[in-house]
């Protein structure tokens, strides 16, 4: 979903991202998870589970997933939807590496 | 290997002949675990998508309608690209050209080959057995012949009195009939129950008008006038009437197929541990399979078999079937009767009885060897489950030998109401307090998702998915619902979907082959996933680190969040802090400075623990390092698997009663104990006398002083379930207490599976057997004592480590870089 204001911004570098862990990016509107994977791709979510608004950039990355720290929901990080049987979204940031840099389009 | 990269190769065909539960189960399990593999074709002779087959009994008794029981539509086939024939029987296999032929001419060609052809009822080769109005009782169309019979007909004669003889039986007087079940043995369920169980069983459905001729052999099948059956007459030249029967003497796996083909059978289709007949492109599983000599006719082994070969058709090539052992329910409403094992009883065996006729209940438990190995239950089943996980653990019971009769809920159990019994509970009643899960919702996941397991059960409710403590409930309920054909937990379960290993073989493996990383162990264990889940990571950590102290490098990235950032997550994603503060030990300097932190940064809750520590509750993540620093007390390890408090009572120091210095005692321990990891959380607590202040009784390591020295006690447990710890040695002086509770702490950090608490620990090994390691072999209570010592040694304070700079990424939030 694009918004008339987006613009790519820059957040940080990949190695500011541990592999297979993740960062926050503070923000009034809600704080936005960014997470790297194993082989180096990063993905970025709103920082809430869609089950109890649990903080997914606390919970274990693997695979192309994250396990929310709060009740287990396991969320996909490319589009932030629940694994099944769970159902629910996380709402998606798109997300670009280039030259080491992280952008977010926000 | 970038798949993109290699050529585009044909997809394997795989063709299954068999459109039962045995197979589709298979199919289901094969595309979870690899779903491109293969193109699918499927065979079944049925006119009908797979069914529930287990449920045509309530079908029968009306309780239930046939779409109810359908596993898989039409749209499921479809929507995984699997080619169903349904209504085709497959009559060929011709291996050389690798193609099965049906007999409407259809063709199909395979790569690999699952044979799920099941079983055919046995019919007595008795005059008569081809008559009109004489059926078996094993699919759909016997269950609408039965439902046709019944609505004109009014005797019928049931050959039979197995379970489902008596399921026949039962369906059949509830639509009305005058049903007769004969039966050659001596009494009901000759193979399921004992005589006293069995005749219990006879007079319950005697009540329900059900009349017996037990001991009576089959002659022949008189006929009427226009060729349909009209009565049986059986050795002894009695006759009666009938205008249906139903044999119901036994099944016969369906072998035909398989034997034209050429492939080795015996009573079935003889397959090795990995389901393969003796022709490798051919698999076989199900009620037509013979395995190490046995044939099946439950659903439970059936459904084992189906994971292990679809782990092989997925050519992972791990997993062995090595049998069942089964387990048997009546699905009768209102007619509760369970056994498993060897429930007769015998030489060498031990059996305790309690018979209430009048109140219609029976339990017999068979003992050998201080192990449950039989079990018959009638009228009151709801511990059946519970029993037949002691009997599959194989785990002793001398100590629960006295309450064992009276069941689990004897043990003690919390969080539930103390309400064990699932049959007595209302729809409406809560069964897992974590997730708010009634057993109503329960119940209708269970039957609308066709769902056989606790994992299931556990995935789609979440009810026992938290602190598990419900689990034996859900359990019993999946039992009420599915019958004995629910899918018991294994016993020795793999430690998540990302490998078959257990924890037991993946921790010896990382012993045996000096694994140290994550890595290694998943390269060398073949794990399914690129990098676990967030179920086995953190138990490889803990196992890398618990073998290889000081040597394997721990990942944070396998740490649960509390673990690894040290403090403990609260609901609204704040955290809680918890001091270190020994033997609930403190001092007004320290009182000041939590205070000061307390207004400093506004934490909304300061609370006492149960542990004797205090907890400031609601500090946010970016301030935990500036807490820490300002409070400049190291960690109280409140939030890991890991060393937790060592409560105390003020004893001699201060007590009139107290006869040792329990609070320091307690300071000691705690110090030697400092930042342990362990399998799960760890709690110890020292009392100074027998007044037992500090409740020493419920910790995982209890001392409770005395005039002459210390008493140790393990395996207590004040949480979900409240365990009693049991008396492990008494000792002298203060050194033996760290020596003694070290080595046993020790044998538990090296030989629990993670997440087993001690009590669970102890259960599986036995308390002998830690006496024998820990109290009787000094040599060895040193050694254990020494490598405790050495793992711990140098660990620093994990706070400490962060207020001096480490792992700052996990607490300062990112910024848009301008």
């Amino acid at each position: 979903m694009k918004k008339a204001t987006e613009s790519w911004v820059r957040v940080c570098t990949l190695t500011d991202i541990p592999p297979l862990g993740s960062r926050v990016l503070a923000r009034d509107d809600g704080d936005i998870a960014l997470f790297r994977t194993d082989d180096d791709r990063v993905f970025a979510l709103l920082d809430r589970c869609p089950h109890k608004g649990g903080p997914l950039s606390q919970g274990m990355v693997h695979g192309d997933s994250v396990t929310c720290p709060l009740h287990g929901w396991q969320i996909e990080l490319a589009s932030g939807e629940a694994r099944a049987p769970d159902v629910g979204c996380a709402r998606r940031v798109p997300s670009k590496l280039e030259d080491g840099m992280v952008w977010l389009a926000l | 290997m970038d798949m993109s990269q290699v050529p585009v190769r044909a997809r394997q065909k795989l063709v299954v002949v068999g459109n039962g539960m045995a197979g589709i189960r298979t199919v289901e399990e094969l595309l979870a675990l690899a779903p491109e593999l293969y193109d699918i074709t499927v065979f079944g002779a049925e006119p009908h998508p797979n069914y529930n087959r287990i449920l045509l009994s309530p079908v029968l008794a009306g309780e239930q309608a046939f779409q109810d029981i359908i596993l898989n539509t039409p749209q499921w086939y479809a929507e995984h690209g699997i080619a169903l024939h349904m209504g085709k029987t497959v009559n060929r296999i011709d291996r050389v050209r690798r193609v099965v032929i049906a007999d409407d001419g259809t063709e199909a060609a395979y790569d690999r080959l699952l044979l799920a052809t099941g079983s055919t009822p046995i019919m007595l080769p008795v005059p008569g057995k081809d008559l009109a109005g004489v059926i078996s009782y094993r699919d759909i169309h016997d269950t609408e012949a039965m439902m046709a019979a019944a609505a004109c007909k009014r005797h019928a004669v049931v050959i039979g009195g197995g379970l489902l003889g008596l399921e026949a039986a039962n369906g059949l007087r509830l639509r009305g009939m005058d049903v007769t079940v004969v039966h050659l043995g001596d009494w009901l369920l000759d193979r399921q129950l004992d005589a006293v169980a069995g005749d219990l069983l006879r007079q319950a459905l005697a009540a329900r008008g059900i009349a017996f001729l037990l001991g009576k052999q089959t002659a022949a099948l008189v006929a009427d006038a226009a060729g349909a059956v009209a009565g049986v007459r059986f050795q002894d030249g009695e006759e009666i009437a009938a205008e249906l029967v139903v044999m119901a003497v036994g099944i016969r796996p369906n072998t035909a197929l398989a034997q034209a083909a050429g492939l080795h059978c015996d009573r079935g289709i003889v397959v090795s541990d990995a389901l393969q007949t003796f022709d490798p492109r051919i698999y076989a599983v199900g009620e037509c399979v013979s395995h190490r000599g046995v044939a099946y006719g439950l659903v439970a082994p059936l459904f084992e078999q189906a994971k292990v070969c679809a782990n092989h058709l997925a050519r992972l090539g791990i997993g062995r079937y090595q049998g069942s052992v089964l387990a048997t329910k009546l699905k009768v409403t209102g007619i509760d009767l369970y056994s498993a094992g060897d429930f007769m009883g015998g030489e060498g065996q031990e059996e305790i009885v309690l018979s209430d006729p009048a109140g219609g209940v029976y339990k017999k438990l068979v003992i050998e060897n201080d192990k449950l190995v039989g079990v018959c239950l009638y009228g009151d089943t709801a511990d059946g489950a519970w029993y037949f996980k002691l009997l599959r653990e194989g785990r002793a019971v001398n100590d629960l030998r006295d309450s064992l009769m009276f069941g689990e809920s004897a043990i003690g159990d919390a969080g539930v109401q103390g309400q064990s019994r699932a049959a007595a509970m209302q729809d409406s009643d809560e069964v897992c307090g974590c997730n708010g899960v009634c057993k109503g919702t329960i119940v209708k996941a269970i039957q609308d998702k066709g769902l056989f397991t606790l994992d299931e059960v556990k995935k789609h409710t979440k009810a026992a998915s938290s602190c598990g403590s419900c689990s034996g409930l859900v359990e019993q309920i999946l039992m009420s619902v599915v019958g004995t054909d629910f899918q018991q937990t294994p016993k020795t379960r793999a430690v998540c979907g990302c490998t078959d290993y257990s924890h037991g073989e993946v921790r010896q493996a990382i012993k045996a082959q000096h694994l140290l990383s994550h890595t290694e162990v998943f390269h060398f264990l073949e794990w399914r996933t690129p990098n676990g889940c967030a179920t086995c990571r953190p138990a490889i950590n803990y196992y890398l680190l618990s073998s290889w102290p000081h040597e394997a490098v721990d990942d944070p990235q396998s740490r649960f969040i509390n673990e690894r950032v040290h403090a403990n997550i609260q609901k609204d994603g704040t955290f809680s802090v918890i001091p270190q503060m020994k033997g609930g030990v403190t001092n007004a300097a320290e009182l000041r400075r939590i205070a000061d932190v307390a207004d400093k940064y506004q934490v909304p809750m300061v609370k006492i623990t149960g542990g004797q520590r205090i907890d400031l509750l609601g500090v946010r993540k970016a301030d935990l390092v500036d807490v820490w620093r300002d409070l400049g007390m190291p960690s109280g390890h409140a939030y890991g698997k890991s060393i937790r408090t060592v409560k105390t009572c003020v004893g001699s120091e201060f007590c009139r009663f107290g006869t040792q210095n329990s609070t320091q005692m307690g300071i000691d321990l705690e110090t030697m104990l400092a930042n342990m990891w362990s399998p799960h959380k760890v709690k110890l607590a020292v009392s100074g006398c027998p007044r037992n202040c500090a409740e020493a009784g419920i910790k995982d390591v209890g001392v409770i002083a005395v005039e002459s020295g210390w008493e140790l006690y393990v395996g207590g447990n004040g949480g979900i379930k409240t365990e009693v710890a049991q008396f492990l040695c008494k000792v002298k002086t203060a050194e033996e207490v760290k020596e003694y509770a070290g080595a046993f702490l020790q044998l538990y950090r090296e030989e629990a599976y993670y997440l087993d608490r001690t009590v669970h620990y102890i259960a599986r090994v036995g308390l002998d057997d830690i006496k024998a390691r820990v109290v009787a072999d000094a040599a060895n209570r040193q050694a254990l004592y020494q490598r405790l010592l050495f793992s711990l040694q140098g660990l620093p304070d994990p706070w400490g480590e962060r207020v001096a700079g480490g792992a700052k990424h996990e607490f300062i939030p990112l910024k848009v870089i301008a």
